[in-house]
Parts: structure tokens; C-alpha cells; sequence
């Protein structure tokens, strides 16, 4: 299990990182999102791993649990990167639509600018 | 509690929506409502100033959850004066905008005005590492939308690589947070200090590793030096209005760096000793001899002033970076010159730029010349930190404190070559503007019919303006005056910062109940 969590972590920054380093936006886009599955997995072990267990502490009776606030904070890493992928997707395309590039650089060319 | 402490976030919260969702077709409405607000703001900064005057230090715990379990606002004197700066920067940027017309360019204005001040204000008020991460979203995001206001293919891809750029040190802000969570298992900022006091030096490398982490991501925000290449490209293509209200976004990035490596891993925290003061100062040093030959450099105004921003940075990153008293009391005296200095320098590029257009060769002159040029001069001077304005007094200190310390040849030098291109960076683009303008004839301009995408429609309030402008430079003034009273109160504050342990009982002490 802790092999595998850390495997995916590990290839989707990887991948991640070699995606921002495009030039063009649709896989830089592509690189940003697996960059945030990746700190969202990354982010839910470091509650430690438990499997199969509520994250709730019961009073009656020793139980193990599984700790509560990664999971609060995955949701909120999970709400804003979504939102924030929506923005730069329209960034992007109006960008795209309105200079008809989508190069990640501004260039200096003639009639690039204005 | 003392529920002031919570109105300088709710207030623009509760605004922002109104605004977006009740008025947003009333663009006079939305300009009355967004003074009044700002306004009010002041009222509430300038309150909470008072309560933090006598070095107590308040906390507000959200939905009276008692400390480390829930979150925690913490007014100190820092919190309190940053809250103030923040306040005090917005009015003359709300009254620029109007001015200029520069918030009837685009939709929203107003709305992601306010939204950007709740976030600006809510990192300097949290103390929790993940509401910080929170907020800084909230003011990323708001960023995002001004950034791009108004539209136009150069800013919009300037846009892209800008909110690229801040996603990514978004994830890794989560990753700094997720490695402290897991070592600490809180991340409340008192708690995570109790915490990390007392581990053991031997088990502390993941510890280590999230507070660089921590460091990179606070590091992109104050545009330290190699990670500053955001900051020109961004700032420039905004509108400089807009760049001017990002003039306190960077010091929001060496804020979190003097609250967390002062309160967390402080300069007597066995387990990261010597792992930021090592770094830092270097590339402070780095960071402003970069903005200092970037000045040098700059063909556009906006671009000028984006490279002053990263001199003055790293001149305050010296300071911080020296981790003593004198050193960071130096900072916070610098931190409110800078942030008026190059607010006004924003503001007076922007008026040059409605006028002639982004460039800095002789044209034609413009308009109202001799006024905008003196603003230029009198902000140069502050920005350079040439006497008598109070950059010289903030840049004084800085020599002073890093007197001690055994870089001190190696500061000096950097500070004082640095400011003396400065001198001659913002001196040569000043002179082409507005001497050698006269010499060039209107007939005879070559650029005179320049295709820029800059609306060069006059300003609707060009008194509002001005008195923006003068307003900041008021400030400034009034920061040179009463130079002394401000440097004792950055020295209390900085003696605050310095025995975390107030802090840390303040916070915690619904824990021990």
C-alpha cells in the first residue's frame, strides 16, 4: 500500500513537472492538474495510511481511527484547485482566441503585440 | 473576544458579493460603496492599531473552537501594522481607479478589489499555516481577476503565465504544508512552534525539508531572486494601478517569512538552524543587485518600476534575512517605506503611460508634464532611498543592523552599489521622459501616431488622481517626519517577534483549560 501511494505520487510529479515545462498551455494545463492529484494524494498520507477505518473517535469502545483533518484538507486543495483549473483553461483560451497562439511565452515578434 | 478583530475580513467579504451580485450594473454605486468601505476599513485598522499599541496580543478563536483545534485570528503588533499598511494603501488605489477610469475598462473592479483586500488582510491576520494557505488563495485568486481587467492579448497571455506560475507554487505550499502536518501533526502556528521546539534534533529531516518548502513558496511571493522572473513580466502588462495594490502582495511573502521563521523555526530552533539564515541573505543580496541592473535595463516604464519593486525587496529580504532585532525592526520600517514608495511609483508610471505610452524615449511632451514629473522625481528619490525621503532612513537602518553580522562587507557593498544604479536607472529614464521630451518637436515625432493598446481618452477625475498620488506621497512624508516614533514601534515590534513564547502562550491558552 505504501509503496503504491508513494509510486503514484512520485510519477504523477514527475510527469507533472515534465508536462509545465511544455511550451504550448494545453500541456502545461494538463502538467498543473496532475501536480494538484499528486499534493491531493500526497496530502491524505500524511495522516498516516488507514485502511477501512471511520474517521470518527468512538467513546465506548478503542477503536482506530483514520486522522479527520487531511481529509478536510484534501477537500478544500480538491474545491479550490478545480476552480482554479476552470480559470486557467478560460485564460488560456481567450488568450489562444484573442492572439491566436497559445504559446506559454510572449514572444517579441512583430505583430505579436497590440 | 474582541470581535473587531474579525471586521476587517468580513468587511470586504460582505462587500465584494454585494457588490458582484446587487449593483454590479451601477458603476457609481459600486465606486460610493467601495470608498465608504475603504473608508471604514481605515477606521477598523487604525482601532485595532490602538489595541495592539500596548504589545498585547489578542486572539479570536473561529467559532469558539479553543485553539489548536480550531482556527485562530492573532492580532499583534506586526498583524496590526500590516493590516494598517494594507488599509492605508488601499484608499489612494481605490480613488486612483476611479480617477483614472481605469475600473470602467473591465467588469468587477471593485468586487476583486475588495475580495484581494480580504485576502491580503486575512494572511496577515490567520495563525494557521493552512489558513494562510487559504487566504492566499483568496487573494491569488482575486489577483488573477484584476490582473487581467480590461482585457487586451498581451496582458491576458501575461495572465496565463501569471496564474501558471502562482498554481504552481500553490501546489507547493500544499506540499510544505502536508510534510510540517505530517512530522508535527498540527499546523497551527503556536502549536507547530510548541511542537517543533521540542523535538529531537535527530528525527528532524522531513521537518527540514518542509520548512524550505515553506520557504520556495513564500520566496516566489516576495519575488526573491531565482525566483522573481514572475514579477516584471506580471506586473508590467497589469494595469499599473492594479501593480500598484500588488506592492503589498510581494510583502505579503516576506510577512509569512518573518511570522514563520521568527515564530516557528526561529534562529534558536536546534532542528533548522542555520538552514534559512544561509540561504536567504545571499539571495537577498542577489535580488537586488538583479532589480538594480533591471532598472538599468528597463525600455518600458512599467517595467522600470517592476524592477524597482525587486530592488526594494531585496533590501528588505536583507534585513529579514540578518534574523536579529535590529535587523528585522530595520524590515518593518522598510516594509511600509517600500510599499508606499513603490505603490506611488505605479501610479505615477501609469499616469505617464495614459499620456505617451509605455515606452521610455523622448517623444512629444504630454500634458500636466511638470507635475507627474516632479511625482517621478520625489518617488524616485524615495524608492532609491537618496535623503531626505524616508528610503534613506529605512535603507540606514538596514546598514546598521548588518553592521554586526559577518556579511556586513559584502551587504554594504551590495546596498550601496545597488541603490547608487538605482539613482542612475530611474535618473536616465526620467530625464529621457521629461527633459528630453522638450527637445524632440510634435511635428517631427516619429511615434506620435503609436499603435498602442492603451486608451488614451483623457481621465475622467484627473484631480483624483493627483490627490491619489500626492496622498501616497503624504504618507511617505509623514514616514520621514515622525521617523522616530515608527522606528521605536518597529523596534517593539520586532521585540514581539523575537520572544515567541507571548505569542505561543497567547494562543494556546484555551488548551490548558
Amino acid at each position: 500500500m505504501e509503496l503504491l501511494l508513494a509510486t503514484a505520487v512520485g510519477v504523477l510529479t514527475a510527469s507533472g513537472i515534465y508536462l509545465i515545462m511544455r511550451k504550448r498551455t494545453f500541456p502545461v494545463i494538463l502538467g498543473l492538474s496532475q501536480l494538484t492529484y499528486a499534493v491531493n494524494v500526497f496530502l491524505f498520507a500524511t495522516g498516516r495510511l488507514a485502511l477501512h477505518q471511520p474517521p470518527i473517535l468512538n467513546k465506548y469502545a478503542e477503536v482506530t481511527y483514520a486522522d479527520p483533518l487531511p481529509q478536510a484538507l484534501v477537500l478544500t486543495a480538491i474545491v479550490i484547485s478545480f476552480g482554479m483549473t476552470a480559470v486557467i483553461v478560460m485564460l488560456a483560451l481567450s488568450a489562444y482566441l484573442s492572439s491566436r497562439d497559445d504559446r506559454i511565452d510572449l514572444t517579441e515578434e512583430p505583430g505579436d503585440d497590440a | 473576544m474582541n470581535h473587531l478583530i474579525i471586521a476587517p475580513i468580513v468587511l470586504p467579504a460582505m462587500l465584494a458579493p454585494f457588490i458582484i451580485m446587487v449593483i454590479r450594473h451601477h458603476l457609481d454605486l459600486q465606486r460610493i460603496f467601495s470608498v465608504a468601505a475603504t473608508l471604514i476599513l481605515l477606521g477598523i485598522a487604525f482601532a485595532l492599531m490602538g489595541q495592539s499599541l500596548g504589545g498585547e496580543i489578542q486572539t479570536y478563536e473561529l467559532g469558539d473552537w479553543p485553539a489548536p483545534f480550531g482556527i485562530v485570528l492573532v492580532l499583534d503588533r506586526l498583524s496590526a501594522l500590516m493590516v494598517l499598511l494594507t488599509s492605508v494603501l488601499a484608499l489612494p488605489i481605490v480613488l486612483y481607479a476611479i480617477g483614472s477610469g481605469w475600473d470602467k475598462r473591465g467588469r468587477h473592479f471593485h468586487a476583486l478589489f475588495h475580495f484581494q483586500i480580504m485576502g491580503v488582510i486575512g494572511a496577515f491576520l490567520t495563525g494557521d499555516a493552512f489558513n494562510l494557505f487559504v487566504f492566499f488563495e483568496v487573494l491569488l485568486i482575486a489577483s488573477y481577476g484584476l490582473m487581467t481587467h480590461a482585457g487586451g492579448t498581451r496582458r491576458l497571455r501575461a495572465g496565463v503565465q501569471y496564474v501558471v506560475y502562482n498554481l504552481l507554487g500553490s501546489t507547493l505550499f500544499l506540499f510544505a504544508l502536508g510534510t510540517l502536518y505530517a512530522v508535527t501533526g498540527t499546523l497551527n502556528m503556536a502549536d507547530l512552534a510548541a511542537r517543533v521546539a521540542e523535538m529531537p534534533p535527530e528525527d528532524t529531516a522531513l521537518l527540514r525539508v518542509g520548512a524550505v518548502l515553506l520557504l520556495l513558496v513564500f520566496a516566489v511571493k516576495a519575488a526573491l531572486l531565482p525566483l522573481h522572473f514572475w514579477l516584471p513580466l506580471s506586473y508590467a502588462n497589469a494595469p499599473l494601478p492594479v501593480a500598484a495594490l500588488f506592492a503589498i502582495m510581494t510583502k505579503v511573502g516576506a510577512y509569512s517569512i518573518l511570522r514563520m521563521y521568527t515564530l516557528v523555526f526561529g534562529p534558536e530552533v536546534a532542528a533548522t538552524q542555520g538552514l534559512v539564515e544561509d540561504w536567504l541573505l545571499p539571495a537577498a543580496m542577489l535580488t537586488m543587485a538583479a532589480g538594480a541592473i533591471g532598472i538599468l535595463g528597463a525600455r518600458e516604464i512599467g517595467r522600470l518600476v517592476a524592477f524597482a519593486a525587486i530592488a526594494s525587496m531585496g533590501t528588505l529580504l536583507i534585513a529579514v534575512g540578518l534574523f536579529t532585532q535590529a535587523g528585522t525592526t530595520a524590515a518593518i520600517y522598510y516594509m511600509v517605506h517600500s510599499t508606499f514608495a513603490t505603490a506611488l511609483m505605479f501610479l505615477v508610471a501609469d499616469m505617464v503611460m495614459e499620456r505617451r505610452g509605455p515606452d521610455i524615449t523622448p517623444h512629444s511632451p504630454m500634458p500636466q508634464s511638470g507635475l507627474i514629473a516632479s511625482l517621478f522625481f520625489v518617488g524616485a528619490i524615495a524608492l532609491a532611498g537618496m535623503p531626505p525621503l524616508s528610503g534613506f532612513i529605512g535603507k540606514l537602518l538596514v546598514l546598521q543592523a548588518s553592521w554586526p553580522a559577518p556579511e556586513r562587507v559584502a551587504i554594504w557593498a551590495v546596498v550601496l552599489i545597488g541603490s547608487f544604479v538605482t539613482i542612475v536607472g530611474l535618473a536616465r529614464a526620467g530625464s529621457l521622459i521629461f527633459w528630453k521630451s522638450h527637445a524632440v518637436d510634435p511635428q517631427t515625432d516619429p511615434d506620435t501616431d503609436e499603435p498602442t493598446e492603451i486608451d488614451t481618452a483623457p481621465e475622467p477625475y484627473p484631480g483624483l488622481t493627483f490627490t491619489a498620488a500626492f496622498a501616497l506621497l503624504a504618507g511617505l512624508i509623514a514616514l520621514t517626519i515622525f521617523a522616530g516614533p515608527a522606528s521605536e514601534f518597529a523596534s517593539a515590534t520586532a521585540d514581539q517577534l523575537f520572544n515567541p513564547d507571548r505569542y505561543i502562550e497567547a494562543v494556546l491558552k484555551g488548551a490548558e483549560k
